[in-house]
């Protein structure tokens, strides 16, 4: 882990974001001169799938997506004899509020995007990749288009790959509007052209994913880490960032590096690359410039919209899969969310409930109810009609939703308002129909 | 009508007939005649060989279809989180002034629909809109009118 001197900001760190900036960084030949594809040749020529995936073990890495699961791990569960085609998906359909960081890798370096792609593709035999971008991203979709034609002409992608037996291809799939959809399930049932239905698991889509054959579905910032990780092994990946709890032998750490955004009311939003180590203030405040003149930070979500909240005074937390679990909150997409003194929480709550309801497939009772009694009861309750029970209501609602679903997006909607129900339960007092005197 | 087999001909035929082609054939579809008209829901589940309660399903599950046209601008406000913190509220209200409609509807010259939606993706530029596929970011709501200067309309019934 990187050490902070007394005095000086946590360093910003240029591994997945070292192109960015850089003049017609999209284009083959700039993205060559750079050292594009020669992590992949290095692959083909110099290592054997199972090497690629040990080093992929080696490196820790965990998955960008929100759940952190080991990506060398998940490459390892592809059956080694599929009479079937094996498929490399990835997941790039970031819809989730506050949160755009894959976007700037499929705009800056789709080259990179597509490298991971392609070595994982090698490492798992793959024959095809499948990009599948939301269809709000047409600029993404442009430059990954741009990206395959170019590489496909450069024989770094297609038939006999550099000269190899290697042979890929890679189709980008553009999504039409729906979040679930970036569920790892969901998306396999929209490639196949469905409603996006998350399914139940096992199986699971290593071994049965996209039209009944193995597919490994990562993240685009997942995939972008592969290249760097082949050329300077798995080791030197893990000892960067936050290394395992020596006292916790479950434990996994944050190796490496992350894309991490601020977004909301905060001077200057971005997103910045960093080894895993910063804290959520060092974040907030050293590089977003800190709250807006005049406020005070009063909530932050640390990952998109999915997550529980944390305070001003608990901020000093490291953005990590483990520390932010710890403190009771979650890293999800590391691309936090800053409410000032200025926010109504009640009125937080019903947009983030709103967008939850909207989104869920309604696959599952507590889900597809629970998301809209949840928005009912905070509509309700800012509308100056709610009432003690209805506080009530949404404590017993919660435990009846979580964990009795088919997918994690009814968790994503219970976890951010439940926190902010506890942390700011005298704002929700506050607006309840004030009861008469007398009255029993 | 513009929905009949023989001018859609042309586009359905760049796709295989399967039904895994299903999406991007509703997406073709649309993007030639602003939206889908019922018709075309049968034209185009007997291209993709699957039952047209299929082809309306996942139509109807999308976000991105519709079932009826819109303006030619299609002026859609940001109510992702980042974006409902800087304002975004306010945006839609003097967007629903500056254009003369209501979130949902459309100019009756058609020339604008105004429509809210979830997060487009640029949350470190909020509060935001997008206007077909270009993205107008750090809205004030005086921005918002200088945008929206000539566009006074009154409401599509
Ligand atoms: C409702 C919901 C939405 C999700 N959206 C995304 C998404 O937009 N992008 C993404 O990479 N993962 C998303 N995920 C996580 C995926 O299911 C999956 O864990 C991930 O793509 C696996 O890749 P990774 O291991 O590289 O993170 C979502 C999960 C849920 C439950
Ligand atoms: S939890 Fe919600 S979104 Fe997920 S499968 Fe069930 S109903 Fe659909
Ligand atoms: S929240 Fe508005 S663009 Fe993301």
């Amino acid at each position: 882990m990187t050490d902070k001197p007394p005095g000086t900001k946590y360093p910003e760190t240029k591994i997945l974001s070292r192109n960015f900036g850089v003049p017609e960084s999209w284009t083959l030949k700039v993205a060559r001169e750079r050292g594009a594809y020669a992590n992949l040749e290095k692959a083909l020529r110099e290592m054997t799938p199972d090497q690629v995936i040990d080093e992929m073990k080696k490196s820790r890495l965990r998955g960008r997506g929100g759940a952190g699961f080991p990506t060398g791990v998940k490459w390892g569960f592809v059956p080694k004899d599929s009479d079937k085609p094996v498929y490399i998906c990835c997941n790039a359909d970031e819809s989730e509020p506050g949160t755009f960081k894959d976007r700037y890798l499929m705009e800056l370096d789709p080259h990179l995007v597509l490298e991971g792609c392609l070595i994982a593709a090698y490492a798992v035999s793959a024959e095809r990749i499948w990009i599948y971008v939301r269809g709000e991203y047409p600029g993404s979709i442009a430059r990954l288009e741009q990206a395959i034609e170019e590489a496909t002409a450069a024989n770094v992608l297609g038939d006999k790959i550099l000269g190899t037996d290697f042979s890929c291809d890679c189709v980008v799939h553009s999504g039409a509007g729906a979040y679930v959809c970036g569920e790892e399930t969901g998306l396999l049932e929209s490639l196949e052209g469905k409603r996006g239905h998350p399914r139940i698991k096992p199986p699971f889509p290593a071994v049965e994913g996209a039209f009944g054959c193995p597919t490994v579905i990562n993240n685009v910032e997942t995939l972008s880490h592969v290249p760097w990780i082949v050329e300077h092994g798995g080791q030197a990946f893990a000892d960067q960032g936050i290394g395992p709890d020596p006292d916790d032998p479950k434990s996994m750490g944050s190796s490496g590096t992350k894309l991490m955004g601020v977004s909301g009311q905060v001077k200057h939003p971005g997103v910045w690359e960093f080894e895993f180590g910063i804290t959520v203030r060092e974040l907030i405040y050293d590089y977003a410039g800190g709250p807006l003149d005049g406020r005070k930070i009063k909530a932050v979500i640390p990952g998109g919209v999915s997550m529980p909240v944390l305070l001003d005074e608990e901020l000093d937390v490291k953005m990590g899969f483990d520390d932010l679990v710890k403190a009771e909150s979650g890293l999800g997409t590391a691309c936090a969310i800053v409410m000032d003194d200025s926010v109504d929480m009640v009125e937080a709550c019903e947009n983030i409930a709103h967008f939850f309801a909207d989104e869920s497939c309604g696959q599952c009772t507590p889900c597809r109810e629970g998301c809209h009694w949840i928005e009912k009861i905070f509509r309700r309750i800012n509308a100056g009609e709610g009432t003690e029970a209805d506080l009530d209501l949404l404590e017993h609602l919660f435990p009846q939703i979580e964990g009795r679903t088919i997918c994690a997006l009814a968790e994503a909607a219970v976890w951010p308002v439940r926190s902010i129900l506890v942390k700011f339960r005298h704002e929700f007092e506050a607006k309840l129909v004030k009861t008469p005197v007398g009255a029993s | 009508m513009a929905s009949t087999d023989t001018d859609l001909a042309p586009i359905l035929d760049t796709f295989e007939r399967r039904p895994e082609t299903l999406i991007s054939l509703l997406q073709a579809v649309q993007g030639r005649l602003g939206y889908l008209p019922p018709e075309v829901l049968g034209t185009v589940a007997r291209h993709a060989r699957v039952p047209r309660s299929r082809v309306y399903g996942v139509a109807s599950f999308y976000s991105q279809f519709r079932f009826n046209p819109v303006g030619r601008h299609r002026v859609a406000v940001c109510r992702g989180t980042a974006c409902h913190v800087r304002g975004a509220r306010l945006i839609l209200e003097e967007l629903e002034r500056s254009l003369g409609i209501k979130e949902g509807q459309t100019t009756e010259d058609m020339e604008y629909s105004l429509e809210t939606v979830a997060c487009i993706g640029c949350c470190g530029l909020s509060p935001c809109i997008s206007v077909g596929d270009e993205v107008s970011a750090k809205l004030t709501a005086k921005k918002v009118r200088k945008l929206f200067k000539n566009a006074q309309r009154s409401a599509h019934k």
